[in-house]
């Protein structure tokens, strides 16, 4: 299986090219990406050489537009898929529909990936972007369950990619407005979900209390660690009961799951983290890379030892495992 | 085979028609058979919607009763919409997609790609669950054979003033009145919230017939669960923005059920399109026929969902 792992700067694209990545994949600095954080992303310039500085090293670059272009102002997305195809990136990844077509009908010689943000969750929907827009790839929604996948594989001419590790949405990606139902700023609109300058944090006694927009979303007590407000990690009162409703604050691991992802034919895993610095990066595309080269070597992959890098200091399966559901 | 499909003349300049939406919550089967009989007979609104939206699970219940709901409807003179399953995993599901291509003399609301992809060709309908954010996919849609599509809530005034712009010849529709779908999920929260997985939900989203109400630890209201589906905690009410709307190009103004009385609600943004009463009037209305509820506007208004703009020089009462 093919390892994609993040960049958000060319220092940590270099870091993960380096720990033995296949491809990194990375954005523009605007809202034309998922990861529309400040002091992340790569100028024209920046994906020009550090495209260079990957293919050199045999590692394949893939770029990230995927927000859904603003009506009105679709020529910012043309113009960022029209660049990174003069650039010479080995893949855009892309969600809107208009965009896909601009592409295919611009660039027919592109490879197009289907972003996570497109959640294509079943077979018709994956065989409408592949006979629509000859989209190569589809990144799978992170509402699956292992077997789901298995028999999506068995039933497409189409790669797919899975998230392996990080951050773990649980809702259907590009789908989802919880972000700017309380902020006004949403991942498809703005590239941005729970975005910093709509955080603060307040402290009451002993307690911190960490707030979004106007809403409560955790409220920590002296001895527990205080965590970023992202909305559908928080902690809500509801049929008279407090708790973490939709997710806890964990991130997803799939390293115990490796050997079955690759029976199941998913042909890539896909890193999460564009907004991580290059410790992190170096740390767990390393340890993937080792994992992988013990399975392909025909060996039991080694346990990545990553509980300490994960949001809440625990991970989890998430939807591949059934019972998450 | 050809496909008779009940469309209306399509003009940015038609008379507004009023849409009942799609019953997004499991009502008990006796409770929506008596609704639909009471929109059939008394409520003043051109098109209803009808089928299961969030979750295949819910569908055995009410499947047999479809065909009945429908024929009243129509017979009422109700243009009938089927909308289909936002979220679509797995063969079971991917089937029930598959069969809408035989089915006949109804348009279809599609609300994921697998159902655009298996409508592709056959006049069709686009719903509000489908991203169309820009000009490029709306036009897209158009080629494809959507004739009305409804819009996304999250979308501002700009953008439904630009894409009204790009499709003169198609309906446009947007939802003007109760909770907006923010989220939909593979995981069940309505089984999550009592300790229950997916798969042995006990249908406990029943209890819970408009949302199961999901407050602040502070105690604020925030949001409303409706098993895998994650809705507003605020009903959204367009009351003050719908001349407007109308006069951009959108012509179809969807009122999504809840449990009051959707009878009521449709008169006043009945007598609201017929400038029987202004939109001050109406949004009180509102109000006094939802009962305990906080109303939002901010979605259009480009700032967050969950706070109401008020109008300058419209003055809305509290």
């Amino acid at each position: 299986m093919e390892l994609v792992c993040p960049a958000g700067t060319p220092a940590s694209l270099r870091a993960a090219v380096e720990a033995g990545a296949d491809v990194v994949y990375c954005g523009f600095r605007d809202e034309t990406n998922a990861r529309n954080f400040p002091g992340l992303n790569f100028s024209r310039a920046e994906l020009a050489a550090e495209t260079e500085f990957a293919h050199a090293r045999g590692t394949h670059v893939y770029l990230a537009c995927n927000t859904y272009p603003t009506a009105g102002n679709e020529a910012l997305w043309h113009k960022a898929v029209d660049d990174a195809v003069a650039i010479g990136v080995d893949a855009v990844i892309l969600a809107d529909i208009g965009l896909l077509r601009y592409t295919r009908d611009r660039h027919p010689d592109a490879r197009l990936h289907l972003s996570v943000q497109a959640s294509a969750s079943n077979v018709e929907a994956i065989r409408f972007y592949h006979r629509e827009f000859g989209v190569r790839r589809v990144v799978l929604p992170r509402v699956l369950s292992l077997d789901e996948i298995a028999d999506l594989n068995r039933q497409i001419g189409v790669e797919t990619e899975v998230f392996a590790f990080g951050g773990m949405c649980v809702m259907a990606e590009g789908r989802c407005s919880l972000s700017s139902y309380a902020t006004g700023e949403s991942p498809n609109m703005n590239g941005v979900c729970s975005p910093a300058h709509h955080v603060h944090y307040e402290e009451r006694g002993d307690a911190t209390v960490s707030r979004l927009g106007d809403f409560t979303i955790n409220v920590y007590g002296a001895s527990e660690t205080v965590g970023y407000p992202t909305l559908c990690k928080g902690r809500f009162r509801a049929m008279g009961k407090a708790g973490y409703l939709f997710e806890e604050p964990t991130s997803l691991d799939v390293t115990s799951m490796l050997p079955e992802l690759e029976v199941a034919g998913v042909t890539a895993l896909k890193i999460e983290g564009r907004q991580r610095g290059k410790a992190y990066i170096s740390q767990v595309v390393g340890s993937f890379r080792r994992a992988l080269d013990q399975i392909a070597a025909g060996q039991n992959a080694v346990a990545s030892r990553l509980s300490h890098m994960t949001e809440g200091q625990s991970d989890t399966t998430g939807a591949y495992r059934r019972n998450w559901q | 085979m050809s496909m008779p499909v009940n469309t209306m003349p399509s003009s940015a300049l038609s008379a507004p028609r009023l849409v009942m939406g799609p019953v997004l919550f499991h009502w008990q089967a006796d409770y929506l058979r008596d609704f639909y009989a009471r929109i059939a007979d008394e409520a003043d609104v051109d098109v209803v919607h009808v089928g299961e939206v969030v979750c295949a699970k819910r569908m055995p219940f009410f499947d047999r009763d479809w065909p009945d709901v429908i024929e009243r409807l129509q017979r009422a003179g109700k243009q009938v919409v089927y909308s289909t399953l936002a979220l679509v995993m797995g063969d079971r599901e991917v089937g029930i997609i598959r069969d809408l291509a035989e089915m006949p003399d109804l348009l279809i609301e599609a609300n994921d790609f697998s159902a655009i992809g298996v409508l592709a060709g056959r006049p069709h309908m686009v719903g509000p669950y489908v991203n169309i954010y820009n000009e490029g996919t709306l036009r897209y849609m158009i080629e494809r054979g959507a004739t009305r599509i409804a819009l996304p809530w999250e979308l501002p005034e700009s953008s439904i003033a630009n894409l009204c712009a790009a499709a003169p010849d198609v309906e446009l529709e947007m939802q003007v009145f109760g909770r907006v779908p923010l989220a939909i999920s593979a995981r069940c929260y309505s089984a999550r919230a009592n300790g229950l997985h997916k798969d042995g939900c006990r249908y406990v989203c029943g209890d819970t017939p408009d949302g199961m109400n999901v407050d602040t630890l502070d105690g604020a209201p925030f949001l409303a669960v409706n098993g895998l589906q994650t809705l507003s905690g605020t009903y959204l009410e367009l009351s003050a923005e719908m001349a407007d709307l109308h006069r951009a190009g959108i012509n179809l103004f969807r009122l999504s059920p809840h449990r009051c009385d959707m009878v009521a609600i449709a008169t006043v943004y009945r007598q609201l399109l017929g400038g029987l009463i202004g939109p001050e009037e109406a949004h009180q209305a509102v109000l006094d026929i939802a009962g305990d509820v906080n109303l939002a506007n901010g979605f259009l208004h480009a700032i967050p969902g969950a706070e109401l703009y008020r109008i300058p020089g419209q003055a809305q009462p509290e």
